[in-house]
């Protein structure tokens, strides 16, 4: 039995199929990378998996449970955690109160909360600003805030979606650093990234995607070799 | 989290002591219309302030508890204290399929919708007279003659909802309903059952306010459907008493309450008596005119105040306190 798997997911919006048959397994522990030109599907199956919305069809099936429709809050429960491209600080709180917030989800009382937060808050690596308003965090901030906030509800399974984009050179090492660490601790990763650099270093296989519909699979050298991802990305030439 | 500030303690110390002191029937009514307006104040502020589900239409809870009140003396002939029981229970039990019919709606809809369930509340008890007594009203015999207990009682209520208030703040409700105000779908993702919290956040708002009306019913002895279901004097009041204290904060409705019962007896008096002293003193029509206009201008001066409120103390005075110490004091650091 696959750790994770989506099966033949499809999502219509009005006429339009955004996701149309994308089916891929996660093994328990892996880092799976997920590329794909823009506008191809990417972020539509990570909102039908954390239940943002549920699919028109297909599966998505979490350590043997069936979770399409679920709603997202009973998914995050099920230990499935998700960061956001489109960040979602809750502006005005602390980093700390962002994150207690998140640690509710596993425990009861305010000081285990604080606990557990201030624990996550160090292993991120926010300590410094975890009195500062979320709103009042930089870019690369709020993409840290939206993974320490993710990683607050203890996910099994974590859903990065784009957490790199907009960071510098540095930033993007601290990243990958981060990503790598969260793997170490046993938490396994879906990650949908544009930046090769980072997708390619971190990622043990990697799925790709293609207006809607999976067209390849691998490791990272072998989806970089695979003409229709070339053709999707360089065009026709170069495949 | 902070503690509870010693302001507050030793406010309430002073509400306290103070009939002792004062036990002037004039004081002691406006105080207990402040103390009411603290409880429906931080009431609204539960639901809109700090879950951000802002409703125009208070009033149907606070009607629903007076009415509860007075019908169980028109109807059961039991005294209208056992209101005080059921008046929030029954604003409650209101709210509940409110929410859960309307709590989909986001934003300005939701808002909108409280305002029609106001709208409703009131035509139903105006239409319903053999029931309530339509526009008639309800007419009961107050239980004390004097204010004292009336004033001890709505004390008691408006410092036992402060503090439920505070503790619900402080624990995981208070950090499930912040979340839900700033992001929906950010809490959905951190497994906070939006909804669910969203008419946790109704249910306790509704309560309160239920129970502010069943207390009103027994101290003032006469309601009816224009009156309690009110849109201006109650629905928009509650919007601007916790605007003007300071939207999301715990003793924010407090500071707004009795400013606003203040400015609102201020100009009811025509600011206590000063153009009529005036006008019997000099003789002249024009103090007496004046006074008159005064009289009407209340509302016009709330609106007034609100537009300021918004425009130099976004997060009202509480909540903007630092900046306004800051103005007043000159350089002194906000604490």
């Amino acid at each position: 039995m696959a750790y994770f798997k989506v099966e033949n997911l499809v999502k219509y919006f009005g006429g339009l199929a955004a996701v149309n048959g994308v089916s891929f397994e996660v093994q328990k522990g892996e880092i799976f990378g997920i590329i794909g030109p823009n506008g191809c599907g990417k972020t539509t199956t990570f909102n039908m998996i954390s239940g943002v919305f549920p699919p028109t069809s297909g599966k998505v099936i979490y350590q043997g449970r069936e979770i399409q429709g679920m709603k997202s809050h009973k998914i995050c429960h099920l230990g499935v955690g998700r960061t956001f491209q489109v960040v979602k600080p809750l502006g005005r709180m602390s980093v700390l109160d962002n994150v207690t917030a998140a640690a509710f989800s596993r425990v009861n009382t305010i000081r285990e909360a604080k606990e557990v937060a201030e624990k996550t808050i160090a292993f991120c690596g926010l300590a410094p600003v975890k009195d500062v308003l979320a709103k009042a965090l930089p870019i690369a901030g709020r993409k840290r805030l939206e993974i320490t906030r993710a990683m607050a509800t203890q996910p099994d399974l974590l859903l990065l979606d784009e957490t790199a984009a907009g960071l510098n050179p540095t930033e993007l090492l601290e990243a990958i650093e981060l990503i790598r660490k969260i793997r170490g601790n046993g938490t396994t990763v879906i990650i949908i990234e544009h930046i090769m650099h980072l997708i390619m270093t971190l990622s043990d296989r990697i799925h790709a995607i293609n207006f809607g519909q999976s067209v390849a699979e691998g490791t990272p050298e072998e989806v970089a070799a695979n003409p229709q991802v070339i053709e999707a990305y360089l065009g026709k030439d170069y495949a | 989290m902070k503690k509870t500030p010693v302001a507050a303690i030793v406010a309430v110390a002073a509400l306290a002591l103070l009939p002792l002191v004062l036990a002037d029937n004039y004081f002691l009514h406006l105080l207990i219309l402040f103390l009411i307006w603290v409880i429906i104040g931080s009431s609204w502020n539960i639901m809109a302030g700090y879950t951000g589900q802002v409703s125009f239409g208070h009033a149907a809870f606070f009607g629903t508890g007076a009415y509860t009140a007075g019908l169980f003396v028109m109807h059961g002939g039991f005294s209208a204290w056992w209101g005080m029981a059921f008046g929030g229970v029954a604003a409650m039990l209101l709210g509940l399929p409110f929410g859960a019919i309307c709590f989909p709606l986001r934003g300005a809809y939701f808002a909108l919708a409280s305002l029609a369930l106001n709208l409703i509340l009131m035509h139903l008890a105006t239409i319903a007279e053999r029931f309530t007594g339509g526009m008639q009203g309800i007419m009961i015999m107050p239980t004390f003659v004097s204010k004292v207990p009336y004033y001890y009682i709505t004390l008691g209520m408006a410092v036992a909802t402060l503090v439920v208030v505070q503790s619900i703040i402080r624990s995981k409700w208070g950090y499930y309903f912040v979340s839900i105000r700033e992001d929906q779908d950010a809490a959905e993702s951190l497994g906070i059952d939006t909804n669910r919290y969203k008419n946790v956040s109704l249910a306790v708002s509704a309560f309160f306010t239920g129970t502010a009306g069943a207390l009103y019913m027994n101290y003032m002895g006469f309601i009816d459907p224009h009156v309690v279901f009110s849109l201006h004097d109650y629905s928009v009041m509650a919007i601007l008493v916790a605007i003007v204290g300071g939207v999301g904060t715990i003793y924010g409705p407090a500071v707004g309450a009795f400013i606003m019962v203040g400015l609102q007896e201020l100009f009811r008096s025509g600011f206590f008596g000063l153009f009529k002293y005036l006008g019997d003193r000099t003789g002249s029509e024009t103090f007496t005119q004046v006074m008159e206009v005064v009289q009407h201008a209340h509302v016009l001066v709330f609106g007034i105040l609100v537009v300021v409120v918004i425009l130099f103390l976004p997060n009202g005075i509480v909540g903007d306190w630092g900046k306004i110490r800051k103005s007043v004091f000159g350089s002194k650091p906000a604490a």
